[in-house]
């Protein structure tokens, strides 16, 4: 059997003309459209800038809410996400890190570890607000920790548990293995292995984890409301069972008030609010860059 | 000097660090145990709330009624409103987000230069960190007035606002995780295909993609879960409307925008409302979870290919 | 001895035509030599092997011969490469013409995740091929000596096949396009024995209709196979002659240390 190819194909000239056409025309859309996505943060971050800015002083940092928009202040909701930053740093971090050193280090490969593993990446996946339902319901009714910033922590902690405990589990599953088998062949336990070892090989990938976290729950909005966080505190929590507002229901709060003074509040408290979070990322983004090049 | 060793292990110094080996070992397994627990708190919680809800309303009505009318007498209890308020949100995100982010993605995998990439990346990222009650002050003071100077009918709350900004929320997470899915495909591949005479859109459009699909599937159904479960955007952008308005300019009411609606309010523990809640987040838990679970699989059989 | 003398006796010996003439070709990636000052012919209708310790650019060099190092960034190319007596390193050059004439199979079996038949059928669809496809995907099979193991199965996604079947349908694949030469990245290096004297029976039969270019660090099977063979070592060309001469009776002192296995 013997076909003779070229002659099938015809036009062929034009065919290769259009085709390479249609792949700079697609790969020019991809990039404008990447670029798109970027200007549309650029329109994000300006139109924010511009309403905000001129409320943006001391008095605004150092103020309690008030109904007379030149009074207010974001003074209790900052000190409510550092109460909460707190609680969270002493509640979600150890629990999540414990959760992500056992399952990698101690458990055994089997059933019980894989459906663990399933639960946990599940969790994650748990919109907020179901958290906010838990928490009214166990922590707020059923513990009868009322509307207070244990409860609030309580509630981000199971929030941001999965997130912690996946990161962890990324950054102690890429120590080499070699670490491992130095330290036992040296005679140490499993748990002087990993306390002495393990964790401070992975230190940095936890961190950049641990911070991401922190940065979601600084952010999130909906499971505080839920539990009830104030909208209105013109006074600062001396104690984990105080009420608190947080900034993101600060933001929520003059957002949803129809006068225009108060959107530049919330306007002015959304670049604090920015500030914090993205210095928080950029510095996850950039300890995981470092950390990166180091193991290059 | 008489070196001995003994292998024993009742030996005095053994047994102690043995003792406190097991006692720390135990801790970090009673933590773990923290998140089963909080899974079996999750269900049982919306389970037992959600039954006390259901002798009261009977399933059919709630899951098939098209009337959401719990706080005003006469109430009526038919959920399709708010899943109908949803789904508007999610399929205007999709809509957005989908094509946008995958075309991010390939221009990330296919065509940036190394540079650009990791100038680009790190942004996107960045863009996923925003709270999203940021993009409810987006909706409301950017996007929906100048929404009005093309549809000068439509309303200050209405489902286009909020989806635009839901999809230009869940863009970056369809666009870092679709990268990844892309950027997995062997470059064997990629040459295999540039070596037959293909040009870079042949290969990405029917190697390369083809080939990621599972894991791009992946990232979209974990987006559009996303989607599905937020919350502030749409509240602040969308409004507290149910209805099963088939146009994208009237105020609607999501699922989650209820659950808010319904929190503002001090609901007494144990009445119906309360229970309400219940009901309507098992619903938006029930069908986030099947999207995680697909996705997950997805994810997995995508890995089990190219993991070597 | 300039590389000039080591080339031009051989074409003259052979008498045969040269499809690809390298002048003095030098590649180097970010600034680093890779290949330098490499000329050689290949001729029509033979097997050519390029052999060499690994690391020593015969990679590089192959790649070179259908534009496959454009993708890869911060490459430059000096000296000629020319192809049917058109330079093929200029601008000008439509890398993705010049890879249809000149087919590549590499190092591992890359199929795609498609079925056995779309896995033939896709080079020619994309390029606009006509013809019927059916007769196309089993001439093509029947050539890499693998329709009757998958006549029954076309089918069948193209992963379920052995390391080897892979191999010889990413051969079918290349020779579907019906390219004027083929080149070969060490394409039994992932293969058992057995897999890969099918490969090289294969080789042996398909030179009547192509010119073949083949890169090994199997001496053995450079022996088998080939009717020239070029030695190289850390990125310069030592020896390049007919295969018999270069395993019997090698000019150069590095080249009869290399193929009587005292290094390398």
């Amino acid at each position: 059997m013997s076909i003779s190819i070229k002659s099938y194909y015809p036009n062929e000239e034009l065919a290769l003309r259009i085709r390479h056409r249609k792949a700079v025309y697609f790969s020019r859309f991809c990039a404008l459209v990447t670029w798109l996505g970027v200007a549309l943060l650029a329109v994000l971050f300006y139109q924010i800038a511009v309403d905000g800015y001129m409320w943006l002083d001391f008095q605004f940092l150092s103020s309690f809410p008030s109904r007379f928009p030149y009074k207010a202040g974001i003074k209790s909701a900052l000190v409510g996400t550092l109460w909460l930053i707190t609680m969270l740093t002493f509640i979600a971090i150890p629990l999540g890190v414990s959760t992500a050193l056992y399952l990698e280090e101690f458990s055994k490969d089997g059933r019980i570890h894989r459906l663990i593993s399933l639960n946990i990446s599940n969790l994650a996946g748990v919109p907020s607000i179901v958290y906010g339902i838990i928490g009214l319901a166990v922590f707020v009714r059923g513990l009868e920790l009322e509307r207070s910033l244990v409860s609030g922590a309580l509630t981000m902690s199971l929030l941001i548990l999965p997130v912690i405990i996946i990161a962890s589990r990324e950054a102690i599953k890429s120590v080499p293995d070699g670490i491992r088998n130095a330290a036992y062949a040296l005679g140490a336990t499993p748990w002087q292995t990993a306390w002495s070892h393990i964790l401070p090989a992975s230190f940095p990938g936890i961190l950049t984890g641990v911070i991401l976290s922190l940065s979601r729950a600084i952010g999130e909005t909906a499971p505080l409301i839920m539990i009830g966080a104030l909208t209105y505190v013109a006074f600062l929590p001396e104690g984990p069972m105080d009420s608190f507002t947080t900034l993101p229901i600060q933001i929520y709060n003059w957002i949803s008030r129809p006068q225009e003074e108060f959107h530049q509040l919330a306007a002015a408290a959304i670049i604090v609010l920015l500030t914090v979070l993205l210095t928080m990322n950029a510095g996850a983004i950039y300890i995981r860059h470092k950390t990166e090049q180091r193991l290059k | 000097m008489k070196i001995a060793m003994t292998l024993n292990k009742s030996n005095g110094k053994n047994t102690r660090s043995t003792w406190l080996e097991k006692l720390i070992v135990g801790t970090l397994a009673g933590c773990t145990l923290i998140s089963v627990i909080t899974t079996v708190v999750i269900i049982l919680m919306l389970g037992k709330e959600s039954a006390v809800f259901f002798t009261q309303i009977p399933f059919l009505d709630f899951i098939l009624g098209t009337r959401w009318v719990p706080l005003l007498e006469p109430t009526s209890y038919g959920v399709l409103p708010l899943v109908w308020g949803t789904l508007l949100i999610t399929f205007g995100a999709s809509l957005i987000a989908i094509p946008i982010g995958l075309c991010s993605a390939i221009y990330l995998s296919e065509y940036a230069s190394s540079r650009m990439r990791s100038i680009v990346k790190p942004i996107l990222e960045l863009l996923a960190g925003i709270p999203t009650v940021v993009y409810g002050y987006f909706a409301l003071t950017f996007v929906t007035p100048l929404l009005k100077t093309i549809f000068p009918s439509i309303q200050v709350f209405n489902a286009l606002s909020g989806a635009i900004v839901v999809g230009i929320m869940i863009l970056p997470m369809i666009a870092t995780l679709s990268d990844n899915a892309l950027s997995a495909v062997p470059r064997s591949l990629r040459e295999g295909a540039y070596a037959l005479g293909a040009t870079s859109f042949e290969v990405t459009t029917k190697v390369v993609v083809p080939a990621a699909l599972s894991g791009v599937m992946s990232s979209f159904l974990l987006a559009i879960s996303r989607a599905i479960g937020e919350t502030m955007a749409v509240t602040l952008a969308a409004g507290a409307t149910p209805n099963m308005s088939l146009t994208f300019l009237e105020s609607i009411q999501t699922m989650t925008a209820f659950i808010v609606q319904i929190s503002l309010g001090d609901t007494p523990a144990g009445g119906i409302a309360y229970q309400t809640l219940f009901a309507v987040a098992s619903l938006l838990f029930l069908i986030t979870l099947v999207l995680n679970i697909i996705s997950q699989w997805l994810m997995n059989r995508y890995r089990e290919v190219y993991d070597e | 001895m300039t590389s000039e003398s080591k080339t031009t006796p051989i074409a003259n010996y052979h008498g045969s035509e040269s499809v690809l003439e390298l002048r003095d070709v030098s590649i180097c990636y970010s600034g680093n030599p890779a290949v330098q000052n490499v000329s050689l012919n290949i001729f029509k209708y033979n097997v050519t092997s390029i052999i060499g310790p690994s690391g020593c650019g015969k990679s590089t060099l192959l790649r070179s011969l259908n534009r496959m190092n454009d993708f890869i960034a911060d490459v430059t190319i000096e000296g000629s490469i020319k192809f049917d007596g058109v330079e093929l390193t200029g601008k000008e050059i439509d890398p993705v013409l010049l890879r249809r004439r000149v087919g590549m199979v590499f190092q591992k079996p890359n199929p795609f995740p498609k079925s056995i038949y779309k896995n033939i059928a896709w080079g020619p669809g994309i390029n606009g091929y006509e013809g019927s496809m059916d007769d196309l995907v089993e001439h093509s099979l029947v050539q890499a000596a693998l329709w009757d193991e998958v006549k029954d199965r076309l089918q069948d996604s193209a992963l379920s096949l052995s390391g080897g079947q892979q191999q010889r349908l990413c051969i079918a694949r290349a020779l579907a396009m019906a390219p004027d030469v083929l080149l070969m990245d060490e394409p039994c290096s992932a293969l058992d024995p057995i897999s890969t004297s099918r490969i090289e029976d294969l080789i042996f039969a398909l030179k009547s209709k192509y010119t073949i270019v083949i890169v090994t660090h199997n001496m053995q099977q450079a022996a088998r196979i080939s009717d020239y063979t070029a030695f190289m070592e850390s990125g310069k060309l030592v020896e390049f002659d007919i295969t018999n001469q270069i395993f019997t009776n090698p000019t150069e002192k590095r080249t009869e240390e290399y193929v009587t296995g005292r290094f390398g």
